[in-house]
Formats: C-alpha cells, structure tokens, sequence
C-alpha cells in the first residue's frame, strides 16, 4: 500500500484517467445490460398485445407484425374483445383511481397533521405517542387483516370504498417522512410569527404549515397513490362485486382463468391495460419520483 | 277414463307453462287458463322489484338467456334488461371456492339486503348444490307456483340433485351433461386407420385397451389426451362411496384407479398435467397440440372448444364422438330461486321458460349444440337424422347422449365435493409431476388441504 | 420544558392532542381493534360449514399446535412456509443489495460523470410503481409451458422440449425472487446512491490523495458510513419480505405449486380468511406479528451493537 501510494502521486491523473474510463465504459455495458432487463418484460408485453390468439399460439415473435399494420388492427380488436367480456375494466379503472386518489389525499393531510402535532406542540405524551407510531409502522397490515375483516363485516361496510380509503388517514411511514420533513424545512418560529398575528392554530395549519410542506406531499401522494393502485390483498378481501373490484383484482381473475379466458391476446391487453397508463404518467413525473426516493433516504 | 283426465291435466299443464313462458299468446284454450290459476300469476299486478340479481360464475347462462329469452336486452357485458326490469349478472369465477365464498356472504345478508341487491336467482353445480338447497336461502319451487307438471319432461337425475332431504325441488336446470369421448378425426384416421365413431370405439372402450391406443398414440407423436385431468371426472364419476363419510374424508377405489393409471401415463409420455382451462392444456383444440382425445358433454364440444376461432379442429368439424371407456357427467348448472327474491313472476318465468318450455329448449339444441333437461325434444332430435353437429363433422351425437344420460346415478354427491375434486387434482399433480416423491406424502398433502378448506372435516385415522 | 415556560405554553399545546385526534381513532378502529380482534379468535374454534356457523369455542392454545406441528411429515407447518418466504426474500434481496450498491456508486461517483443517468434512473425505478399483480400475471404467461420465454428458448435452440418453469421449486423460487429483485433494486438503488451523496466528499478526496483504489474507497468509506441506511434499507425490505404475496399468489394461482414451496406466510394466512376460518387464521395472524416484532428487533439489536 505504501509504494502503491507512492507511485501513484506521479502517475495519478494518467492512471487515474485510464482507470475511470475503463470503469466507464463497464458502468455503460452494465447499465445497459440491466436497462433490456428491466424494459424487456414490457416489450414483450407490448408485442403480445398486439397479436391475435392464433398468433400466440404458434410461438413468440420478436417484432410487430407491421404488414398493413396489422399490429395496430390486432391490439384494438384485443382491446374489443376485452371490452366485450365480463371483466367490467372500465369500472375497474375508476374504482382503483377513486380509491387510490382519496387515500393520497387522505393519507397526506392527516400525516401531515400529525407530523406536525408532534413537531410543533410540547405535551405530556408526545413522545410516548410518538415511539408508539414509530414501532406499529414495523407492523405488516396483513396481520390485522382477519380482525379487519370481522369488523367492517360487522359495521356493514364490505362492498364498499370506505375500509379501503379511511384507513389511509393513520399511515405511520408517511407520518414519519413528514416528520423528517419538517424538522429541517419549518421553523417553529414561524408558527411563532403566525400566533402573533393572531392566526388560530388550525388556521395555520392549513395556510401556512401545509403550503410549506407542498413537496413531500406531493411526493408522498404519489407513493401512497401508487401504492394502492397496486395494493391487491385488502381489496380482495372487501370488495366482492363485480362492478366495485378494483384493477388488481381483475387481474387476478385473468389467472383463474375460466372457460372463456383462452383468448391470450386478451389476457396481454388486459395486462397492458393496468400497466401503460401508470407508465405514461410515471414518465412524465419520474425527475420529481426519482428525487422524492433520495430525499426520504437521506433523512431515513 | 282415468287416463283421459290425467292427459288433459298435463296438457293444460303444459299450456300453461308456455302462456308464462312466452307472455303474449294471450288467447288460447279458455278452459286451460282457468284450471292453471295458479298464485303468483294472478298477483302479477303487485309491484315487483326493478333489478333482478343473478349470481353466476361463468357466461354461459347470460349467452342463454341473450339468445333464447324473449324480451331480453343486452345492456354491457353484465347488465341487460327484460321489460322495464334490469338484469344485473353477478359472475364470481369459481376457482378456490370464491364463488361459494360470495354467495355466502351475499345470501347470509339476505335479509338485510336492500330490495335492489337482493340475490333473485343463484346457480350451483352438482358438486356443492346440496350446501344450498339444504337450507332456508333457497325457494322451493313450488313456492313460486311451479308445479311438478311444469318440470314433468326433465330428466330424473337434474331433479335429484336440487331436491333437499324432505324432498322438496329447490331448483331446475336447462341441460343434462351426459359426456362423452371427443377424438380428432384427423389423428384417428392417421393413426388408428379409421375415423368412424364405432370403430374407434373399439379402441378405448375399456380403460386397458385406452392404455394400449395411449401406447400407440405416443408411439405417433400424439398425446393421448390434453391432461390427466381430462380422464378424472370419468372415473371420479364411478366411485361407489361419497368423498366425505360422516365428516371424514374418503378416498374411493376408483379415484385411486385413476391416480395409478394416470401416473403411468404421464410417465410414458403419453399425456400431461395441465390445469384444466389453462392456456396449455386447451393448445389441443388446434391441431399443433398433438392431442387426440379430451372428454366432454355437450356443452363442452360447442362452447368450450374454441369453435369460432378459425384454424381449430372443431372450426374445421373434425372431431368425432364416441362413449369412450365408461360413462360419466360433467357439469350441468342449476338455477334456484332465492329466498326473500322481490321478483318472484321473473324468476318463475325465467325458470320455465328456459328450463321447462320444450320449444325454447329445442332451439338451445339447435342453435348451440346443448343437451337440453327434455325427454321427449332430445328422444326426438336423437332419431332426427337432419340434425347433425357440425363440430363434430356432421354427426349426430344425441343418441349417444340420451343413452348416457340414463344412466347418470348421483348417489355419491356429498357437499364438499368440489374442494375435494380440485384439492386432489392439485395434490396429485405434484405426484405426476415427482415433487411429492410417493402417493402417500401427496394423499397426505390431500388431506391437509382439504382440512384446510373445510375445517369441519378430518383425515381418516 | 421549565415550570415557568409551560403556562404560555399550554394553552397552545392542548392542540397536539387535537391535531392528533383523527389519527388516533382512525387507528385504533382500524389497526388496534382488529389487532386485539384477531388474537382474541386465535384460542377460539370458529368457522364456517357451508352456510352453517361453527363456534365459537373457547380452545385455548389448540390452533397454535396445530399450526406447528402436522399429522405427516410430509405436511409443510407453519416453519416450511416461514422457510419459503425467507429463501425467497434472500434469493432477491442479495442480487438486490449487492446491484443496487454498484450502481449506486458509479451514479454517486463524480469522476465517472456518466450520461444519461436521468435515464437510467427512470427505468431502474420503473418496475417499482408497476402492479405486483399484474407483473405476476404476466410473468405466468410468459413462463408457461407454451410461453413465450419457452418458445424463444427452443427457437434458439437452448431447449428441445418446453421447460416446466412453473412447475419446479427451484424456478419457481427464482422467478418470484427475480420478480421482486426487479421491482426493489430501482428503489434501493436511489436511496444508496442518496446516502452516498451525502457523505463527505473531503473523505473521498483525502483517500484519492492517500492513493485509494476505487475498491478500497468503496469497502473501507463508502460501505461503513452507509451502514444507517444499508439497516433501514434492509429492515423494511425483510418487513416487505414478509409480507410477500400479490407476487407468488398470481404467478402460481395461490396454490404455491410445486408442492406449497412458493407459498408464502400471507398466502397461507389467506387460505384461511378464505375458509372464514377465523381461529386458526388468528393463530397464524398472531404468529406473525411475533415474528415480525422479533425480526425487527434483532435487526436494530445487530445494527447497536457494531456501533
């Protein structure tokens, strides 16, 4: 080590030089190598979608087949076909945007508040309160999940939207992204500066506190929205009728397939269905996703 | 004399079930119409519900009652109307008992239900139609005005199925689903030099000499048949003990018949595992699946086998049918009425019409190939040599069926029957497929699903 | 906190149990009651016979035994299905963690000033936001016997005849395992690459200047300041891991085929909420919130105890 940092005083910028283009060029292939395997599935998704069940049948393709742009034709027959089922996919859509919408908004705003109970306000129990919320976040919602279900069966609410959004209000993670949040972007002197000037402490709140904590809302709303646009177990075990099922658990249905389900065309486009638009939207959004990540770590 | 009265009981009988069932025939024969009165047709004026609820696990009866019911409208993919009364089809796969799982839920909060999510009607299997019509969710028939007259062309074993321990009807069925073997012409006439249903018959009518074409099959580069599980409802329809014997399960003789010689097949090459309506085991409705033969009923050879999808074998009429190595039934559904249902004159009509009317049931035999729930229409459309299947290359397969269907026994129905089916497939699949390394370690993972899946039940000591 | 401060104060303050108040009662009615809910079914024999109603009845610990043991040894217990849940969170969590670091140094590494990172960063997360169910789903048809992968592979002359993927304990475990690596190692990847940011550069420097190979910055700087987050990185992905589900629920039907050796700790709980067995279904419920709580502490345990 010692000739080897001797050595390397003369020689450091050339060998240096060498050295980080040679781990360039390694980074670059690696990259690339595991960019085909993250962007391959949804290739091949994409071409399967576009054939026809016959198609399908006869082998996997690598291309679209272009002539007379027969792709084009074939994913919207799919499409039609789909339509046409019992898969009530349009509802699914709409339950799973109504559902993961309100649990963002939910989720959000009362994480936010109870961040900021914690952050701004001095009381007997606050950091019990707060240890206690850091420790049932380690515990796995599965677990309740049969008390749950006991429950909402008994207040009459399976079948509906209410044991699937409310819950979204005492979200521990989100509480403590917050937390971390606020600890470094808001000042209690403000809320101070705020009291002053007479502000009811609700008041300030919703028009001081919260426009001062509009990036990791946004950032959370996201994961919350995304994650219960995922999410494929409670809804599952709620939500029985047809035209209440959100997304995922139409999917599932796909898997138990049925007799009419031998359409694979069908079954691609249904896929691409639930995928694609998240996709477009994660496109647009990925600079502020991407930064959101980094930014829970470095606190977490 | 005597006889005299009781064929104009039954024709007035049936008189009347087709006013009901068709409505508008309004003018008939007047003495018919008042000897008929029956309960619920006179209150007819009373405010019925607006939504009529079906539950249901597939599409097969939507496409039914979409293409024989008269006045029936298709809205969406799950809702239609009859009249100014919305349909709303409530389809819950069945796999891993979700359908049954629903339906209870649903049924247990019957009572409470508002008027417009009241179940009307429910369909069953044969597998599990006992856990419903054994207790109070279910309407008797009669209840609704439906008489045994009305149901007097159906076959005996559809009844029995539906009827609950004090001997009440409690729902009725459009089909009977008598099977039979469905062999690729094209295979047989390459391989076995023949293509006609008598002669290949020969070649499976016992399960030995089944064995022995497997051999020859494979030997050609065909598989025998799609999945191992093509043949099990074939022997699992001739057990001579119920799956469940006083809360204990039971594995009968023939089902283990079925587990040795399935293994050897699939040892040999000779057929595979697949699941049932998986994507795999149904590449054999093309010619490129190599598959010569899968069992079936009638419902199965028209509605199952991609017949409308262009370059499969029954789009091209080339399969062929014959009894195959024992007889055996598959499937079947069954409507029954719900209790507390606030459209009793629908769901009365609907049963009729679509399960009692020999007119509308004809044409469910001509229009999809069905084996419809009459005697007389399908004893007649067996000896009517213009009525030919075209998937099955112009044969005319009823005979096969109504000889079938007599002898259909039912005897060995328990409640739990279908867990048990899919729970065994499941574990003997591991079997075939070596990850259970004997029968025993498999027959005990059998048991521990089962217990599982209904925990009333326990393995035998 | 002194005497004399907390009279001005309390009038304020007495908003914290307020602001509190929604997350409180949202909690307890919907975590907290069921929670005590279901360990209260766990000594009870309650479930459903057809439509018929059984129990309750007090069992006491009947529901745990049977759980941890089995009538044959060829039965898997609530410890096999523990194991399967393990090996397929440590088969995706180490390509994970040790992809993730990787990349998360060269993106964090200044002299390598790659291009296209925001690229890369895009699609490395892209599998994370995509529905684990209907990943699962086509994952299930892509690996079926007449699959596409299968197809590919005897086209290319790799295989001659169809590969049962999804009927092997070896494949199975992979694919799930692969599938989760797939959907975590974006994530883990931008919060290292985070940490990483965040350390020093003057440490960095000085180590250049002391003549520190890449490899030696990495294994003797980078890795040990990470530890805080490597622990974070891992506890949630083993919370995560536990509750693995939507993946091996889909791709095998929630059967765990072959043989219940891809079927999971939830997948088996689930089984049970599927029969409206709610006594041994709270038994296993119970099971795990103990093994989560224990999991949990012995990681935090090992993370004090290397300070």
């Amino acid at each position: 080590m010692a000739s080897n940092s001797s050595m390397s005083l003369q020689i450091e910028d050339s060998k240096n030089t060498g050295g980080v283009k040679a781990r360039r060029v390694v980074a670059y292939i690696v990259l690339v190598a595991i960019s085909i395997l993250c962007l391959f599935w949804f290739y091949v998704l994409f071409i399967n979608s576009t054939r026809s069940h016959a198609e399908l049948t006869s082998g996997f393709q690598a291309l679209p087949n272009f002539k007379n742009f027969k792709f084009v034709t074939q994913f919207f027959t799919n499409f039609k076909n789909l339509m046409a089922g019992t898969l009530p996919i349009w509802n699914g859509l709409l339950n799973s945007i109504i559902v993961a919408g309100s649990c963002a908004l939910l989720s959000t705003y009362f994480s936010t508040m109870t961040a900021y109970a914690i952050h701004a306000y001095d009381f007997k129990l606050k950091k019990a309160i707060f240890t206690f919320i850091l420790m049932v976040m380690m515990i796995p919602t599965q677990v309740t999940a049969l008390g749950f279900i006991n429950l909402i069966t008994d207040m009459k609410l399976d079948n509906t939207f209410i044991p699937l959004i409310v819950p979204a209000i005492a979200a521990p993670a989100t509480f403590f992204y917050m937390k971390q949040y606020m600890e470094s972007t808001l000042p209690l002197a403000i809320i101070e500066a705020a009291r002053i000037d007479g502000s009811g402490e609700f008041r300030t709140f919703n028009t001081i506190v919260l426009p001062m904590m509009k990036p990791a809302i946004a950032v959370q709303a996201i994961f919350t929205f995304v994650q219960n646009w995922n999410n494929y177990f409670t809804p599952a075990l709620v939500l029985k009728k047809d035209k209440l099922q959100t997304l995922p658990i139409l999917i599932a249905r796909l898997r138990s397939a049925d007799w009419l389900k031998f359409d694979m065309g069908q079954v691609y486009v249904m896929i691409a269905f639930s995928i694609f638009p998240v996709i477009i939207v994660y496109l647009c959004l990925s600079k502020f996703i991407v930064s959101g990540v980094a930014l829970g770590s470095v606190k977490g | 004399m005597k006889k005299k009265l009781l064929s104009v009981l039954l024709s007035t009988a049936m008189v009347a079930a087709l006013l009901v069932g068709c409505g508008e025939e309004a003018p008939a024969t007047g003495e018919g119409e008042s000897s008929a009165a029956d309960p619920v047709a006179s209150d007819e004026v009373v405010e019925e519900g607006k939504v009529l609820n079906i539950y249901c696990w597939n599409e097969e009866f939507k496409s039914r009652v979409t293409d024989h019911y008269p006045g029936y409208v298709e809205v969406d993919g799950t809702t239609g109307t009859i009249g100014d009364v919305t349909v709303m089809w409530n389809i819950t796969p069945s796999a891993d008992n979700a359908y049954q799982n629903n339906l209870d839920e649903t049924l247990l909060g019957q009572a409470d239900a508002a008027a417009d999510d009241k179940i009307d009607i429910f369909l069953v299997e044969a597998d599990y139609a006992g856990k419903y019509v054994n207790t109070d969710y279910s309407l008797a028939l009669s209840e609704l005005g439906i008489t045994d007259a009305d149901l007097a062309n159906q076959y005996k074993y559809t009844q029995d199925v539906v009827t609950d321990t004090n001997g009440n009807l409690k729902g009725s069925s459009w089909q009977g689903c008598p099977g039979v073997l469905i062999y690729s012409r094209a295979v047989a006439e390459e391989v076995l030099g023949t293509q006609d249903p008598a002669e290949v018959q020969e070649y499976v009518k016992d399960w030995a000499t089944f064995q022995e074409t497997a051999a020859t099959m494979k030997d050609a580069g065909y598989y025998m048949t799609a999945s191992v599980n093509d043949t099990y409802r074939v022997y699992s329809n001739n057990v001579t003990s119920k799956w469940v014997e006083d809360g204990v399960i039971n594995i009968d003789e023939n089902i283990m018949n079925w587990v040795a010689d399935s293994k050897a097949m699939v040892d040999a090459g000779q057929t595979n595992t697949y699941d049932l309506w998986s994507d795999d085991w149904s590449k054999g409705f093309y010619p490129d699946g190599k598959v010569f033969c899968y069992f079936g009923p009638a419902w199965f050879v028209d509605f199952s086998m991609a017949a409308d999808a262009e370059g499969s074998i029954a789009n091209a009429g080339q399969w062929g049918a014959c009894s195959g190595p024992q007889g055996f039934f598959w499937g079947g559904t069954w409507m029954c009425p719900a209790t507390g249902t606030d459209n009793p004159t629908l769901v009365k009509d609907l049963i009729l019409t679509m399960t009692a009317n020999d007119d509308v049931l004809k044409e469910i035999v001509v229009d999809d190939n069905d084996f419809t729930n009459s005697k007389p229409v399908m004893d007649a459309m067996a000896a009517d040599t213009s009525y030919s299947s075209k998937v099955l290359g112009g044969q005319n397969p009823l005979g096969m069926y109504c000889a079938g269907v007599e002898t259909i026994d039912l005897s060995n129905l328990s409640d739990y029957d279908q867990g048990c089916n899919e729970e065994f497939q499941k574990a003997m699949k591991g079997y075939f497929e070596g990850t259970y390394a004997t029968e025993d370690e498999a027959i005990a993972a059998f048991y521990a699903a089962v217990v599982e899946k209904y925990p009333a039940l326990s393995a035998p000591q | 906190m002194s005497k004399a401060k907390k009279g001005k104060v309390v009038s304020y303050n007495k908003w914290g149990y307020i602001f509190l108040i929604p997350f409180i009662v949202v909690y307890v009615t919907f975590q907290l009651v069921p929670l005590f809910n279901t360990i209260y079914w766990s000594f009870f024999e309650y479930y459903r016979d057809g439509m018929t109603q059984i129990g309750p009845n007090v069992v006491g610990l009947s529901n745990y035994i049977q759980l941890f043991t089995s009538t044959d040894p060829n039965v898997p217990t609530i410890f096999d299905y523990t194991w399967n849940t393990l090996i397929m969170w440590i088969m995706g969590f180490v390509p994970q963690i040790v992809v993730s670091l990787l990349l998360g140094s060269w993106f964090s590494d200044n002299r390598l000033r790659l291009k296209c990172q925001a690229f890369f960063k895009t699609v490395i997360y892209l599998p994370n936001l995509i529905m684990a169910s209907a990943m699962a789903m086509l994952f299930f048809t892509l690996f079926s016997e007449g699959g596409p992968i299968n197809s590919m592979l005897m086209q290319l002359g790799i295989l001659d005849e169809p590969f049962k993927f999804l009927y092997n304990t070896l494949s199975v475990r992979t694919i799930v395992a692969f599938m989760n690596f797939l959907m975590w190692f974006g994530n883990t990847t931008i919060l290292l690459m985070a940490g990483m940011m965040g350390i020093d550069a003057s440490l960095f420097e000085a180590a250049e200047v002391d003549g520190a190979t890449p490899t030696q910055v990495f294994w003797r700087i980078t890795l040990p300041l990470l530890r805080p987050i490597l622990i974070y990185v891992m506890i949630t992905s083993l919370i995560g891991g536990l509750q693995m589900f939507d993946v091996p629920q889909i791709l095998t039907n929630g059967t765990g085929e072959p043989a219940r050796t891809s079927m999971t700790l939830i997948m088996f709980l689930n089984k049970h909420l599927f029969s409206k067995n709610y006594g041994l279904g709270g038994a296993l419920s119970v099971i795990l919130f103990i093994i989560t709580g224990i999991l949990s502490m012995i990681v935090y345990k090992f993370s004090n105890n290397n300070d």
